[in-house]
């Protein structure tokens, strides 16, 4: 193995530039149960591992004045679980992140880990996605920010400047009537790779739809914002028609492909399954807000 | 290469090593620090055989760098027991039969041990999920679960 070298900056201005200065020989290390696997199989092999764990602004979750929340791409599962009021607000993200890996690798993986390993089926990126995350980006030209969807650009690739770190994600405020969820399907009961995998969130006023996101993954190269879905519910009272219309749009997103864990018809056919299950656990818990 | 100095707690005791930046923690437990509870089952955080608390969090050492260490709390297995006295977990895994060839168990028992700091009274599919990241390929963890519901009632009768 060449000279590695491990450094953990406390500040944010300290990972870019040296990050950058590495110019793609540096690995992000937050949570590290993706990239000590890949280390480990020879998949990734860093030459400076930049453990961005000791800065406030990647390990905080801040709630912003307007009642949105802002989290550190690097905070674990186990931490998110454990704040007092995400998950009240974003039970339906809270839900995807937690889902990911077992009690320890809750103890260490990020939603900033999961979205930059760029899976299409990295299962907080859906949810994400319909909660209209924007994530706040540092490189060496300064701050940016994106839609969430726009991150991905397809399997293991992310729409990263080269030396740019995914610094946190913003959630929006949540207007009364709300309520978000994410639902997968795996082969097994727990602990697997989502087939498919839906985010959906929802505001009601007097039972009328009047804001919908669907998030989409393990479909298509990347997670998918399914914008004619949220359209088809739109405006309706969730009456069936809506949703069909909502899951027709749903399996006309996916572009799949065919593995062992499922086949395109499959996946096509769960995907508007999957929608129509996760709206009613959405529109439930607006009901409750 | 570069030698790593890293200063941390282990077991509560104030301990130093060097390591190698990529070494894991596991690879510094088992090796230098001579901690050989933890074992490496898979080296990929899906076995949890290599189970520690990390500053009051379960993890897997395996999926731990060693220079992550600094400044931080470590707990192994090998500070379970107080002396010769058994943790009400071991003392229930032995009385149960909860354990066969024994590869598991130290991880099964920090995980649990987790648990039940947390929540004293789980029920047992709280306890099924908890420990889904523990594999044992000897007991079919009926044995397993039944002791941690059976020590956790004692703990809360004792408690009382």
């Amino acid at each position: 193995m060449t000279e590695i070298r491990y450094i953990a900056p406390t500040t944010l201005d300290e990972a870019v530039g040296a990050y950058a200065a590495a110019a793609g020989a540096a690995r992000i290390l937050a949570g590290g149960t993706d990239l000590l696997v890949q280390m480990r199989s020879g998949a990734a092999q860093p030459g400076t591992i930049i453990d961005i764990k000791k800065i406030a602004e990647t390990t905080s979750i801040q709630e912003t004045p307007e009642g949105g929340f802002v989290i550190g791409a690097a905070v674990s599962g186990a931490v998110l679980a454990e704040h007092p009021r995400l998950g009240q607000a974003w039970p339906g993200v809270l839900e995807a992140i937690n889902l990911i890996g077992s009690t320890q690798v809750q103890g260490r993986a990020s939603a900033g880990g999961n979205l930059c390993n760029g899976s299409p089926a990295g299962d907080s990126v859906p949810a994400m996605v319909a909660a209209g995350a924007v994530v706040n980006l540092q490189g060496p030209n300064g701050r940016r920010t994106m839609p969430v969807e726009a991150f991905p650009a397809g399997p293991g690739r992310t729409n990263l400047a080269p030396g740019e770190i995914l610094v946190s994600f913003t959630l929006p405020p949540r207007p009364k009537g709300s309520g978000d969820a994410y639902l997968r399907m795996i082969p097994r009961t727990e602990m697997d790779i989502a087939v498919v995998g839906v985010g959906v969130s929802l505001t009601l006023e007097n039972g009328t739809v009047t804001a919908a996101r669907v998030g989409l993954g393990a479909v298509a190269p990347t997670v998918l914002l399914v914008e004619d879905a949220a359209k088809a519910l739109i405006g309706s009272k969730l009456e069936d028609a809506a949703l069909e219309a909502a899951a027709a749009a749903c399996s006309a997103a996916c572009k799949p492909i065919n593995d062992k864990r499922g086949t395109i018809a499959y996946r096509i056919k769960v995907a508007g399954v999957l929608l129509k299950r996760a709206v009613a656990i959405a529109a439930e818990r607006a009901g409750r807000n | 290469m570069a030698k790593m100095h890293v200063t941390t707690t282990i077991n509560g005791e104030p301990e130093e090593f060097l390591c190698d930046p990529h070494d894991s923690m596991l690879d510094m437990l088992r090796g230098a620090l001579g901690l050989t509870g933890a074992k490496e089952g898979c080296g990929t955080g899906d076995c949890g055989a290599c189970s520690i608390m990390l500053d009051g969090r379960l993890v897997c050492s395996c999926l731990m760098l060693a220079p992550e260490a600094e400044g931080k709390k470590i707990d192994t297995i090998e500070g379970m027991a107080r002396g010769e006295t058994l943790h009400p977990l071991q003392q229930k895994f032995l009385e149960m039969a909860a354990l066969q060839c024994g590869i598991c168990t130290p991880g099964v028992l920090m995980a649990s041990r987790a648990l039940l700091e947390r929540n004293p009274d789980p029920t047992e599919s709280e306890v099924r999920f908890w420990l889904a990241g523990n594999l044992c390929r000897c007991t079919g963890y009926d044995k397993i679960v039944r002791a941690v519901m059976e020590t956790a009632a004692e703990m809360r009768g004792a408690a009382r």
